[in-house]
């Protein structure tokens, strides 16, 4: 049953973190019942932010509603647009040239690299560490630049349409994804001699905001945050979308469900996405792009949804279509919107310090979660 | 479990459940009333074991609103629907995040943006809208002159 609502005695005290702070990374306000340092209760409050997304959504036309995700979770922009392309494909069944699948699942990866990169410098740095962000962004930069090469922007690609992808790859793309991969292996090691193995970092993370696999799954968490916890949910591989299937990667999992945990798989998951694109970048077929399309999308009447794994987590798109040119009700199940809702269960009992490492390992992106 | 195992099973759950055609998951059609109970056997039933509630929302069918639960399990992997239909002038449905704690918070995005009330909830107040606020945002009749941006 519920946790009992800690009552405020005499003592205690009830601070604001937020909406602006940077510990929050966005518009994200706080509310923390502390009785000397210690946190009796964190309550959220959201919509600094809230753009009503899913209202606007109403009257965007199938190929229009895509590129509205791009502004949610913009560091997973790439793979939202994706799974909105795919919600239209599958609802139409379209068939989409093998060439555009390649290429999607490559970019798709490339940007849980990026995202995981800035994850931890920014995590690094809420916790005290300043160092680690300028070395994620130095790396990150690389990614970025071979998006804006292809894609045209740097942080809302906007490169998925229904059927394939908006325009070929830049004849540089592949040498340089592999220059790419071939520096960030040397450089994911220098990460882990800064931070990994310190020891300060490991007492302040290790056994520190654990997250129960129970827990994980009634909060609804996904992504890195519910693997951590031994919750077995990629949805990669549960329910392989593209070319997943063919593919050799792992799911990596652990069992403490604390922070350090949290930060361990998010890092081996960045090993894992070098080893798809490495699958991918020499083998991408010859061909189209993108398979033909009408003009004007229709999705037949009923009801559709589909999910994603975004560098966050399960990402989902529920579509009621009355068979018109816009959809009647969508619904997009954020990833961090669950897992913010855990915080307040995990972070109970602990320091007012630890909980801003905890939200660091919780990776919450703000405009996601109000959407 | 195949769709047609889910069907029998959960017939033999409660016998006043219909189901409808078509769509990737069973859709199941279920009364207001009692709807805890059923949630709690969805949970709790071995072999069933919905744990993992992955989508919670509601949709304005202009006449009527209609609750939306998409139930996943993490051990059998099946997935069903859940559809409670909803009076629209008073739409009132027993809580279920004492069964799945995710729904604390996507009942109180529906409470504000769909009026639907939810019962027993712990702490039902507008999460994402000011407290002030006055009206329905994602219900089909909602107008803001002011800050709509008609396309």
């Amino acid at each position: 049953m519920f946790e009992e609502v800690a009552s405020t005695e005499q003592g205690d005290l009830v601070i604001n973190i937020g909406p602006q702070h940077p510990a929050t990374h966005g518009v994200l306000h706080l509310v923390i019942t502390l009785n000397g340092e210690t946190v009796k209760k964190v309550e959220p409050h959201l919509g600094y932010i809230h753009r009503s997304i899913e209202k606007m959504c109403e009257s965007l036309s199938y190929r229009q509603f895509i590129y509205v995700t791009s502004r949610m979770d913009y560091l997973s922009s790439h793979i939202n647009n994706h799974g909105c392309a795919m919600l239209v494909e599958k609802a139409l069944q379209i068939e989409i040239p093998s060439r555009a699948q390649y290429i999607r699942v490559i970019m798709d990866e490339l940007t849980r690299l990026a995202s995981h990169q800035l994850w931890w410098g920014a995590m690094a740095m809420d916790i005290g560490a300043l160092t680690p962000f300028f070395l994620a962004f130095r790396e990150r930069e690389m990614i970025t630049d071979i998006m804006e090469e292809t894609c045209g922007a740097r942080l809302t690609m906007n490169y998925m349409v229904p059927g394939g992808i908006m325009y070929d790859i830049h004849p540089d793309f592949c040498k340089k994804v592999k220059e790419f991969i071939k520096h960030f292996r040397s450089k994911i090691d220098e990460y882990d001699e800064l931070l990994t193995g310190n020891i300060i970092f490991q007492n302040r993370m290790k056994g520190i905001g654990i997250l129960s696999k129970e827990d994980a799954i009634s909060y609804g968490c996904s992504g890195p945050t519910a693997r951590a916890s031994g919750v077995s949910c990629d949805v990669r591989k549960i329910y392989p979308y593209e070319i997943y299937d063919q593919l050799k990667f792992d799911e990596v999992l652990a069992t403490e469900g604390d922070s350090f945990a949290r930060y361990q798989v998010r890092l081996v998951e960045m090993h894992q996405s070098m080893n798809i694109i490495e699958q991918l970048i020499d083998n991408i077929p010859e061909g189209e792009i993108q398979a033909k399309t009408k003009a004007v999308l229709k999705l037949p009447k009923g009801e559709f949804y589909t999910r994603i794994e975004t560098a966050r987590g399960e990402f989902g798109i529920y579509v009621v279509s009355e068979g018109g040119t816009t959809p009647y009700r969508i619904k997009f199940r954020s990833p961090g919107f669950s897992n913010l809702s855990a915080l307040d269960h995990i972070v109970r009992g602990h320091k007012i310090g630890d909980m801003v490492a905890i939200m660091g390992t919780l990776d919450l992106v703000i405009p996601d979660i109000d959407r | 479990m195949t769709r047609e195992e889910l069907q029998a099973a959960l017939t033999e759950l409660q016998s006043s459940l219909t189901f409808e055609e078509g769509g990737e998951w069973l859709n199941i059609n279920a009364p207001a009333e009692n709807f805890h109970e059923l949630a709690l056997k969805l949970r709790h039933t071995s072999g069933l074991d919905f744990d993992y509630l992955f989508c919670q929302t509601c949709v304005d069918w202009k006449t009527h609103l209609t609750m939306v639960y998409h139930l996943t399990s993490m051990t059998h992997r099946h997935n069903i629907v859940v559809k409670i239909k909803l009076d629209r002038n008073n739409p009132e449905v027993t809580t279920v995040c004492d069964i799945w704690r995710t729904a604390e918070f996507h009942e109180r995005e529906v409470y504000e943006l769909f009026g639907v009330n939810f019962l027993n909830h712990p702490d039902l107040r507008k999460l994402i809208l000011p407290d002030d606020w006055i009206g329905y945002p994602l219900r089909k009749d909602y107008d803001d002159p002011v800050n709509m941006i008609k396309l």
